[in-house]
């Protein structure tokens, strides 16, 4: 008999860990069809309900392409599990924004024992139409969270993405190439979100690795913008596994840094990620008639509610409120 | 430098590239060759002994003696080459990654034969920067491998001064996709790689270098563009010798000869109407012998119903008597160059040469060889060739007979047969080479090996040569299995980049394949998300060609794909299906070893509860295997005559709506 999957009995097994659970309830967070969207608001109610919000780490890595993010993550992987902890992997590629189609390729690089069950590797593409990550990756993160210790989100890019991750991960870092001085000069003339954690992947290139190193800590290291955090600049070769451990140790220190106010943190990334749909939904005149972001944010800061049951109702509210406009 | 006198010219080396079932098998089917005509042995090894795994590891069952000959141990070497002399044969062996491995046991065998190793002749292809790009029968990193071939150029220079210690394939980039102009520029920077890797070894003086440049030879493919090709073997020469004249100062012009062998074609071989495959076989033989300057050394021919599945011994036959014709009946051989002083060959030969110095000066820039394999240029360079090649294939723009023109046929009688027209492998033969290997382990001296397998580790770790622990492996009873071990302890394993350009760049365009997407898009929204797929690639075979321009094509009917390169477990192949949430599977594998894997991959999706997930699958596959593949829940099955693409996508569209019972096309 196949397994139950209504939103209560889902929400259990997800949180007792079962992988079977949680490839299920990704899959259902990914369906749009309406029932769809009103089972995955119950099972994201239950696990909210669970404080799943208050547990676990998130965190993002990103950087420009060709940069090794996904070794560097297969490397930090088997770091977590050595420590004993329970992994999940969410990783964005993009899509093509004329076919749709998209070749997910970040599997290929990141090795896990198929023994191993504390791993889970769920891959995503952009599907252009939210900005740098699909709409699918904060309610993903939820149910990802709720079956592991880490979560990592993983994208490539500069520009777009690193702001959307930004406003997502409890931790972000940036992997930074030797050698390539563009994100460097992006993240020193402030285009960039300044992330948590910066790391300097392929310290094996020698001499440029070092330099592109005192170059970031140069310009980069100090306290960052949250407050109460100095900017780890770090060095690592995935290839060669060195500096994983350190790079493992300061997100671990930053998940500490941030206890206090991690719920808080993540009910207000929610809201940016519902304003964020509203206003490709809607544009600024629909987020007007909610009395604009300011107030939308503040508003719902004070909410306990699912991030798709308020998705819904605040669709209803603006369209009644642009229908009444008419 | 050829000689334009008319003393007539000495016949290539004739050789059949084979090897099947077991060391005894093999050994009889070798036998059989020589005493047909056959003048040199080319050794087709077995996919576990090509990428270091014992026959009882779980990664080699069900290719234990399927695409070659397993060899274990100094045991079946032996075997292999009972009552062949070796000190008087000529033996080429396909063999890369492990290649200093069965080179020792090749050296351990003849010394018990009594002969003198340094007397030894013959080849070892040692080329594992193709592996990368195409086969897939790599192990290490880039960097060690790198080591490893330099070891053994180093070795045999030293001490078996007619070995042919490298053979750099430009075949497989063909087959991979590969231009005249890539194939050139690609096996050209590989051999400048190697050669400076050697160089910059210290391991060969600098007095002696010129020897060392002297024993690079080459291993080439050649299409049916015949004419094309006797053009490209001939620009070949000509920049061979201007790069060992000018990059390594090599004065003597003997050793700065283009030397080559020859495997022609296999990926234009046909399944539909297999008997034309003889005359593509016979015209791509003229490609590498028409023109004296620029003839092969050596040539093996593929069968004529490769594409079909394994050739019987009757079809090698056939095989070698064409090689016969050509050299002992027609008259080429009694000439000077035909071509010399053409300006149509003179003006092709220069374009290509054009084109080469152009890409081997990019790569170059970008680092070399190695560099440009690690990075994925080449990779990529090579699928988006091959994508071109089918695209041109698909809309008429290249014309194959009896595939995508002139398809009318009658029944051939070849094929009718009760075997199918293919061989069929003994199925009991991977069980007795397990048993027969657990009884050479029992019965050898364990300290022996032990003291063997530290030499090797301390050599692995350090600079010294990797061969004489090598051949003391091979004396004391070493595995296969074991000494690789060793090394990827030292060295650890590498993924290769699979050369797919994950940019989001969609390509492809044409009504066909906008019905598709739009169906494709259509059964995403019946289902309530895009239509996700994952093209597995289980087993040990590296022929990655097929599953990429799959997941290509797949990607631009608007799929999303999820493609993890090769050598796969089931039990890999069946998580990723799960964690990845995928609607379809579909698998690529070429080795013959299908219905194991497909099993296999069956029960690790039914432990997970996916036994209801389709699969299709691709490849090699005989239709008596394909109604069991069917029969056993297979939702479809696609072999090398499935040319259309668009096609194959409509058919994986129509299979998910069936599992999702949504209605399907018309």
């Amino acid at each position: 008999m196949p397994p139950d999957t209504a939103p209560a009995t889902l929400a259990q097994r997800l949180l007792a860990g079962e992988r079977g659970a949680l490839a299920e309830a990704l899959n259902q967070l990914d369906d749009q069809r309406s029932a769809a969207i009103e089972r995955s608001g119950a099972l994201l109610a239950a696990l909210l309900a669970d404080g799943v919000l208050s547990r676990g780490h998130l965190i993002g890595i990103t950087g420009p392409p060709g940069v090794g993010k996904s070794t560097l993550s297969s490397a930090l992987i088997a770091t977590w599990r050595r420590r004993g902890l329970r992994v999940g992997v969410l990783a964005v590629d993009p899509s093509s924004p004329v076919t749709g189609g998209a070749l997910l390729g970040d599997r290929l690089r990141m090795q896990v024992d198929p023994a191993d069950d504390g791993v889970f590797i769920r891959s995503l593409s952009s599907r252009g139409e939210f900005g740098g990550l699909s709409a699918e990756v904060w309610p993903m993160s939820i149910a990802m969270l709720a079956a592991n210790d880490v979560v990592l989100i993983e994208t490539v890019g500069v520009g777009q993405r690193e702001i959307d991750i930004a406003h997502s991960a409890d931790t972000t870092c940036f992997v930074a190439q030797p050698g390539s001085g563009d994100s460097i000069q992006f993240l020193k003339a402030g285009i960039l979100e300044v992330p948590h954690v910066l790391v300097v992947n392929k310290s094996d290139m020698g001499e440029t690795a070092r330099r592109a190193h005192s170059e970031l800590l140069g310009a980069l290291a100090g306290e960052h913008a949250d407050g109460g955090w100095d900017i780890p600049v770090l060095l690592a070769s995935a290839s060669r596994g060195e500096g994983i451990e350190a790079l493992a140790d300061a997100f671990a220190a930053h998940r500490e840094q941030i206890a206090p106010d991690l719920e808080a943190r993540r009910r207000r990334h929610q809201a940016h990620w519902l304003e964020k749909r509203l206003l490709a939904d809607f544009g600024q005149r629909g987020l007007d008639r909610l009395g604009g972001s300011e107030a939308l944010l503040a508003r719902l800061n004070a909410k306990t509610a699912d991030p798709l049951s308020e998705y819904r109702a605040l669709c209803a509210e603006i369209t009644n409120a642009l229908q009444q406009d008419q | 430098m050829s000689e334009q006198g008319t003393e007539r010219d000495r016949p290539w080396l004739m050789r059949t590239y084979s090897g099947h079932s077991s060391a005894r098998a093999s050994n009889e089917l070798y036998r059989t060759n020589l005493s047909k005509g056959q003048t040199g042995l080319s050794v087709a090894f077995d996919l576990p002994t090509q990428t270091g795994y014992d026959s009882d590891h779980p990664l080699a069952r069900g290719e234990v003696g399927k695409v070659g000959v397993p060899i274990d141990h100094i045991g079946d070497m032996a075997i292999l080459f009972d009552q062949i002399p070796l000190d008087r044969m000529n033996t080429s062996m396909t063999i890369n990654a492990t290649a200093p491995w069965l080179l020792a046991l090749y050296i351990a065998v003849a010394e018990k034969q009594g002969a003198d190793p340094s007397a030894l002749q013959g080849t070892t292809q040692n080329d594992v920067l193709k592996e990368y790009l195409s086969r897939g029968t790599y192990i290490f990193p880039p960097e060690p491998s790198v080591r490893l071939t330099t070891d053994l150029i180093a070795y045999t220079v030293d001490n078996i001064p007619k070995w042919n210690p490298t053979n750099v394939c430009s075949y497989h980039l063909q087959e991979a996709g590969a231009t005249p102009t890539q194939e050139l520029a690609y096996a050209l920077s590989t051999a400048i790689e190697i050669l400076d890797a050697v160089r910059d070894s210290g391991q060969v003086g600098e007095e002696r270098f010129e020897e060392v440049v002297g024993r690079i030879s080459f291993f080439v493919n050649a299409g049916i563009r015949f004419v094309e090709e006797t053009c490209k073997l001939r620009a070949f020469v000509r920049m061979w010798d201007e790069i060992t004249a000018r990059r390594y100062g090599v004065q003597n012009p003997k050793l700065r000869r283009f030397r080559y062998g020859v495997q022609v074609n296999s990926l234009g071989l046909t399944e539909s109407q297999p008997e034309n495959n003889v005359q593509r076989i016979v015209l791509e033989m003229l490609g590498v012998t028409l023109s004296r300057g620029a003839r092969a050394r050596a040539i093996q021919l593929p069968a004529w119903n490769e594409a079909l599945g394994l050739p019987r011994p009757w079809d090698q036959q056939w095989a070698l008597r064409m090689q016969q014709v050509l050299a002992f009946e027609t008259d080429l051989l009694e000439y000077g160059d035909l071509l010399d002083g053409s300006p149509v060959v003179e003006a092709k030969v220069q374009s290509l040469i054009d084109g080469a110095r152009e890409e081997m000066a990019r790569i170059e820039d970008l680092g070399g060889m190695v560099a440009c394999i690690d990075n994925g240029h080449v990779k990529r360079e090579l699928v988006q060739s091959h994508t071109a090649r089918i695209r041109a294939i698909e809309n008429g723009d290249l014309q194959i007979v009896g595939v995508n023109c002139f398809k009318q046929t009658a029944d051939s009688p070849l094929t009718s047969e009760d075997d199918s027209g293919i061989l069929k492998v003994d199925e009991g033969a991977e069980r007795e080479q397990v048993a027969a290997l657990e009884r050479f382990r029992a019965q050898r001296n364990q300290g022996e090996v032990d003291a063997a397998l530290a030499d090797l580790r301390a050599a692995a770790t350090g600079s010294t040569n990797i061969m004489p622990a090598s051949i003391a492996c091979a004396r004391a009873g070493v595995t296969t299995g074991e000494w690789s071990q060793v090394l990827r302890d030292v060295f650890g394993e590498y993924r290769a980049p699979t050369g797919v350009d994950f940019s989001g760049k969609a390509g492809g365009s044409g009504d066909a394949l906008a019905a598709v997407r739009e169906r494709v898009h259509a059964t995403g929204e019946a289902v309530g998300r895009p239509l996700r797929l994952l093209i597995g690639k289980p087993g040990l075979d590296g022929h990655s060609n097929g599953a990429e321009q799959i997941a290509v094509k797949a990607r631009d009917a608007g799929f999303e794909v999820v493609y993890e390169g090769i050598r796969l477990t089931p039990a890999q192949i069946a998580r990723a299906a799960q964690e990845e949430g995928v609607h379809l599977i579909g698998l690529s594998v070429l080795s013959g070893s299908h219905m194991e894997l497909v099993e296999d991959i069956y029960c690790e999706l039914e432990q997970l509860g996916l036994g209801h997930l389709p699969l299709v699958v691709g490849g090699i596959i005989p239709q008596e295997d394909e109604q069991v593949l069917r029969k056993r829940g297979v939702a479809d099955v696609f072999t090398p005559k499935d040319i259309d693409m668009n096609t194959i996508m409509a058919r994986m569209v129509e299979i998910i709506r069936d599992s999702h019972g949504l209605d399907s096309a018309a």
